[in-house]
């Protein structure tokens, strides 16, 4: 059974949304089940700080033993710092993806654009679990 | 020819590349329930696609014959001694690697390591290439090879345009004194890519917002050595890359490349040992920067640690590959040329950095007497700063020149009408200087004596240019120095190695059947192996025989006319054959049909070659038996019939199931204005019973490595020659250097124009040796055995998918997916366990994840049959016991697998099962069995700490 904090935002692309103390800005990262579905995390590729995303842009890729994936801005925004830690560490991902294992920060425009992001109970169902 | 019974000889090859015997044959049989081998193939292989006359080939002819008219034809062939260069040298094969490489099954047999715990011996090897090749390069990540210099070069520009930011139409620069054939791949690979090729003179390379990156070769083609610095600055100034094609003798006394701003190094290693064979095969190197390593094309062999902490070796980054990206791969490269890449690495070893220092430094020392004779004749040298080449303007002299040349037996590169190219090789005795100064001469005397002449001049490498830092510091480049030493590490290496003398290696789609020992005699005899890929034609007139009854008797066997032995890997085929319908479109006004289908199940190298030619996937579903849905087939094609270009479907299918309807789908794709490119990636079932023409096919690749004996290597060579329908004849590739006459190319898929020559005897052979009733034979039974294993698995695993009658083809997928439910046994664990059993592990995860693809060949008996099905039961009773609660989730001879030597007989031992059954599961394995040399890998760690170099001694295990 995998981990859906109920606090978070979430995409059918296995992406979750995080808010911070400053409203502008949110962490995102993948998914508990996402992580265990990969299996362990060998190497995650981000952008410069200063990229700005559209909604659905692949914003980096994830690289696992068995597979690799591309990783989609579920929000539009523009990058403001991505999770250095990940290049020296990229099990963090595998062992905390809702903290240590995020993988970059966006300025979001309007909260509004959260709206249309998955709740944890949608995502859930999703994953069928 | 006519036949006599009683003198015709009374041994046969077919017999001998048969596995069962006709006694064991019509015991597995009646096992099948089957009267007779015509009875099983009448019910596995659909009636509409059934070939109803014999292969018209000739009969078959004995070993002995075969030799003999192999003798014939390479007496047809003249070595001179080539003096051409643009990448190939000739250059002396150490004979302890060559009888203990070159000509040795157990090497050449071994495939891929996909499975490192039996193949840590080849993956040292290709370590140690890997580190020759970056420390020459002065670039740090090198790769384990790649099929040749010009596919490499197209490699770095496709990896270029990868980590490039670029806009709509990148461009990408080309010096125009790189190799010809470079320059040719090159603007093939740039031109269906999008990518714009501007090929011209280094001073004037502008680096602008559109350009990528650039090409340039050091030395140049015409041998100057340039300081290129200034064009990398120039390059990094606006963001691109520049690729430097480069030379690994010169390299040991220039200054390498990853010194002076290169951010990529590409070139041939064939000098290091390996002969030119006509144009291969060779093994090219790609090496770059550190933060490019997650970007290289390729195979790349890394380090990690096994799970009691061993250093282990195993392929790195597999999740990259075109496998699991598909159409989202940069490449469709799938293969490397192991076992010419561990030749090369090991004649590093054998001769270590001062051998090779010595070797350069002579050759240089030559040329330098060369460029003082030709000055003293009067003749006039191009550029005066060179390592082993020489310009030399020789104005109205050159036809003299040229038949004095002739008369000696050695070639000249003809540059322009009065320039000629000389390139001096490790070969280049002093009777040799003699010929070139008297040939040079032209009918005059040389009035000094050749001791006499001087050697380079100071600035013949200008002191920029002079290497000042050390290579190949590694200890291994160092011990092996007596030959008694090589010989025993060459063999420890092999010794840690399941190669097919050892046992059957039954992995599904790659057809590890038998390489016969008079297949592969031909592939190190001198008029083979001599030749220059540009020789004058007239020089190879052997080869030319060869080619065309080799391209006569596979346009029989496909039934599809025109041939083109260029392509050099079955990937390669693919890209080929798409080119070839994209050329033939366009030629009628249909280049907008870029739309290509591929079945989900396809191997990852159809929708990677499919992005190289420029097209756009669009994935066609398949059904629960494995076969294409025709329904959205139909649907598909309908929605896209104005755009649709081609289908690429493989036969009998990934699955391993010959699918009934497929004779429908051509058709389908025909009507709707499309082409269909057939893999022949499992064209083992089909020889002599259907053919690529009958099923409706217009291309097809046939894997010679796979179908056609030529040895897989330990992961290369391969050989992927493409058969056309007529249509399509004019459209197949051509080469600049030595034209083919094709009408309308589709351009230049190889560096060489036959792709590797050198190792065509051995299908040639093959075909001689089996004829018709042979070949067909061989797929009878290859359709036989894996039947005969499915049906011996029964009750104790599921067949994924089997066609009419509850057959399969020539390989069946074995279902291990429910053992992670009822024992949290994974595919992986058997595969693993398999390896205690003496046995190489089928294909795994592909191309169902999960289970387990296995393919035994024509060429393996009941006998190990038998041996393997057995293992495979007694496994399945392993996992009983599991399911059972009679043995450990976690701590049984499964999950623990495989169990190496040093482990099983350590003083510490504390698992739940016995030492013995971990080491001797079977009566087999106590005659024999090749050992794991290390424990379970642990492949994350090695991906996280990505090193691609040989480490510290002290890492090496204590045995070494």
């Amino acid at each position: 059974m995998s981990d859906v904090p109920s606090s978070l935002h979430y995409t059918e692309e296995h992406e979750y949304v995080k808010l911070t103390d400053d409203p502008e800005i949110v962490a995102v990262g993948i998914t508990d089940y996402a992580q265990g579905e990969l299996g362990d995390v060998v190497y995650v590729e981000l952008p410069d700080a200063g990229t700005s995303l559209a909604r659905m842009d692949v914003f980096g890729t994830i690289e696992a033993v068995k597979a690799v994936s591309e990783l989609f801005a579920p929000v539009p925004g523009e990058v403001v710092e991505i999770n250095e830690a990940l290049e020296g560490d990229p099990s963090l991902v595998n062992k905390d993806p809702y903290g240590e294992g995020w993988m970059i920060k966006v300025r979001i425009r309007t909260q509004a654009d959260l709206k249309e992001l998955l709740t944890a109970a949608d995502y859930q169902q999703h994953i069928g679990e | 020819m006519s036949h006599d019974p009683v003198i015709d000889p009374v041994d046969s090859f077919a017999s001998r590349h048969l596995g069962p015997r006709p006694d064991d044959v019509a015991a597995m049989l009646e096992t099948l329930g089957y009267a007779s081998l015509d009875a099983l193939t009448d019910a596995a292989v659909p009636a509409a696609i059934r070939l109803r006359r014999p292969l018209p080939l000739p009969p078959a002819r004995s070993e002995r014959r075969v030799l003999e008219e192999l003798r014939a034809i390479a007496a047809e062939n003249r070595v001179f001694r080539s003096y051409l260069g643009m990448g190939y040298a000739d250059c002396v094969t150490p004979s302890v690697i060559q009888r203990n490489v070159l000509e040795n099954p157990g090497w050449y047999t071994a495939y891929t390591p996909y499975q490192p715990e039996i193949a840590q011996g080849r993956l040292e090897a290709l370590l140690n290439f890997q580190t020759m090749v970056g420390d020459l390069t002065g670039l740090p990540v090198a790769n384990a090879s790649l099929l040749d210099e010009a596919t490499a070069a197209a490699e770095a520009m496709a990896m270029t345009l990868g980590v490039v930011k670029h806009g709509e139409r990148p461009v990408f620069l080309v010096d125009d004194r790189c190799h010809p054939q470079t320059i040719a791949v090159v603007r093939t690979r740039g031109e269906w890519r999008g990518v714009a090729i501007q090929v011209g003179p280094v001073a004037q390379f502008g680096f602008g917002a559109d350009v990528i990156g650039a090409l340039v070769q050091y030395p140049a083609t015409d041998g100057e050595v340039r300081d290129l610095a200034q064009v990398c600055a120039a390059a990094h100034a606006d963001g691109a890359l520049v690729t430097v094609a480069t030379d690994l003798l010169a390299l040991a006394v220039l200054t390498p490349p990853g010194e002076w701003g290169a951010d990529i190094a590409v070139g041939n290693s064939q000098r290091f040992g390996v002969p030119m064979g006509y144009g291969g095969p060779h093994a090219a190197f790609f090496a770059t920067r550190e933060e490019y390593k997650r970007h290289i094309p390729g195979r790349i062999i890394g380090v990690s640690r096994d799970v009691d902490g061993r250093m282990a070796l195993r392929m790195a980054l597999q999740t990259r590959e075109q496998h699991i990206r598909r159409e989202k791969a940069t490449s469709n490269i799938c293969t490397s040329q192991v076992l010419l890449a561990v030749i090369a690495g090991m004649y590093g070893v054998w001769h270590g950095p001062d051998g090779l220092r010595r070797i350069a430094r002579r050759v240089h020392d030559v040329t330098g007497r060369l460029a003082d004779a030709v000055e003293r004749l009067g003749h006039r040298l191009a550029h005066r700063s060179y390592f082993d080449t020489l310009a030399i303007d020789v104005g109205d002299a050159a036809p003299g020149i040229l038949r004095a040349a002739t008369e000696r037996r050695l070639n000249l590169r003809r540059l322009a009408p009065s320039r000629l190219g000389v390139s001096l090789d490790e070969t280049t005795t002093a009777e040799d200087l003699a010929d070139l100064v008297t040939v040079f001469a032209a009918g005059g005397r040389a009035d000094f004596a050749l001791d006499r002449l001087e050697g380079p001049a100071a600035d013949a490498v200008p002191a920029a240019l002079r290497r000042t830092t050390g290579f190949m510091e590694h200890p291994v480049f160092h011990r092996y120095r007596s030959e008694t030493e090589m010989l025993r590490y060459l063999k420890r290496l092999e010794n840690r190695d399941l190669s097919l003398t050892a046992a059957m290696i039954p992995l599904g789609s790659c057809t590890m059947k038998l390489n016969a020992t008079t297949e592969m005699l031909p592939i190190t005899w001198r008029e083979f192996g001599g030749l220059h890929p540009f020789a004058p034609r007239d020089q190879a007139r052997g080869y030319a025989r060869l080619f065309e009854t080799l391209e006569q008797w596979l346009a029989e066997i496909t039934g599809l006319p025109g041939v083109s032995l260029q392509p050099n890997a079955g990937a390669q085929g693919e890209y080929a054959g798409l080119l070839v319908i994209r050329a033939w479109q366009r030629a009628r006004g249909e280049g907008h049909r870029t739309t290509c289908l591929i079945p989900q199940s396809a191997h990852g190298t159809n929708p990677a070659s499919a992005v190289m030619a420029g097209m756009d996937v669009v994935v066609v579903k398949t059904d629960a038996h494995g076969n294409i849905d025709l329904d959205d087939l139909q649907a598909k094609a309908e929605q896209h019939k104005d755009t649709l270009g081609a289908l690429m479907v493989t036969y009998p299918s990934t699955h391993g199931v010959f699918e009934a309807a497929i004779k429908d789908v051509c058709a389908l794709i025909h009507r709707h204005g499309g082409q269909v490119y057939m893999d022949g990636a499992n064209m083992n079932a089909q020889v002599g019973l259907t053919s690529p023409a009958a099923i409706g096919a217009d291309v097809c690749h046939l894997n010679l490595h796979k179908t056609f004996c030529i040895p897989h290597g330990g992961g290369g060579p391969g050989m992927g020659p493409i058969c056309v329908a007529e249509h399509l004849m004019p459209f197949l590739p051509d080469h600049p250097v030595v034209p083919l006459g094709r009408a309308h190319p589709c351009g230049t898929i190889s560096a060489a124009p036959w792709g590797s020559p050198s190792i065509l005897p051995i299908s040639w052979a093959y075909i001689a040796m089996m004829g018709p009733e042979g070949l067909t034979a061989a797929t009878q039974v290859a359709i036989l055995n894996a039947n005969y294993v499915m049906k011996r698995l029964e009750g104790h695993y599921e067949v994924l998918y089997a066609g009419a009658h509850g057959l399969v083809a020539h390989e069946g997928i074995v279902d291990t997916r429910p053992f992670k439910q009822s024992a949290g046994i994974e595919v992986e664990d058997i595969a693993k366990r398999l390896i205690d059993y003496g046995f190489h592990p089928p294909t795994v995860s592909f191309p169902v994840p999960g289970t387990l693809m296995v393919e035994p060949t024509e060429s393996e008996s009941k006998e190990e049959l038998d041996r393997f099905c057995d293992a495979l039961i007694a496994i399945r009773q392993e996992i009983r016991e599991i399911e059972r609660g009679e043995a450990d989730q976690e701590r049984n001879v499964l999950k623990q697998a495989p169990h190496p030597l040093e482990q099983v007989v350590s003083d510490t031992w504390d698992r739940p099962y016995a030492r013995e059954r971990a080491a001797f599961p079977s009566p087999a394995t106590r005659v024999q069995k090749v050992w794991p040399a290390v424990a379970r890998i642990d492949s994350a760690y090695g991906d996280r700490n990505l090193v691609c170099a040989c480490p510290p001694i002290e890492e090496y295990a204590p045995s070494v």
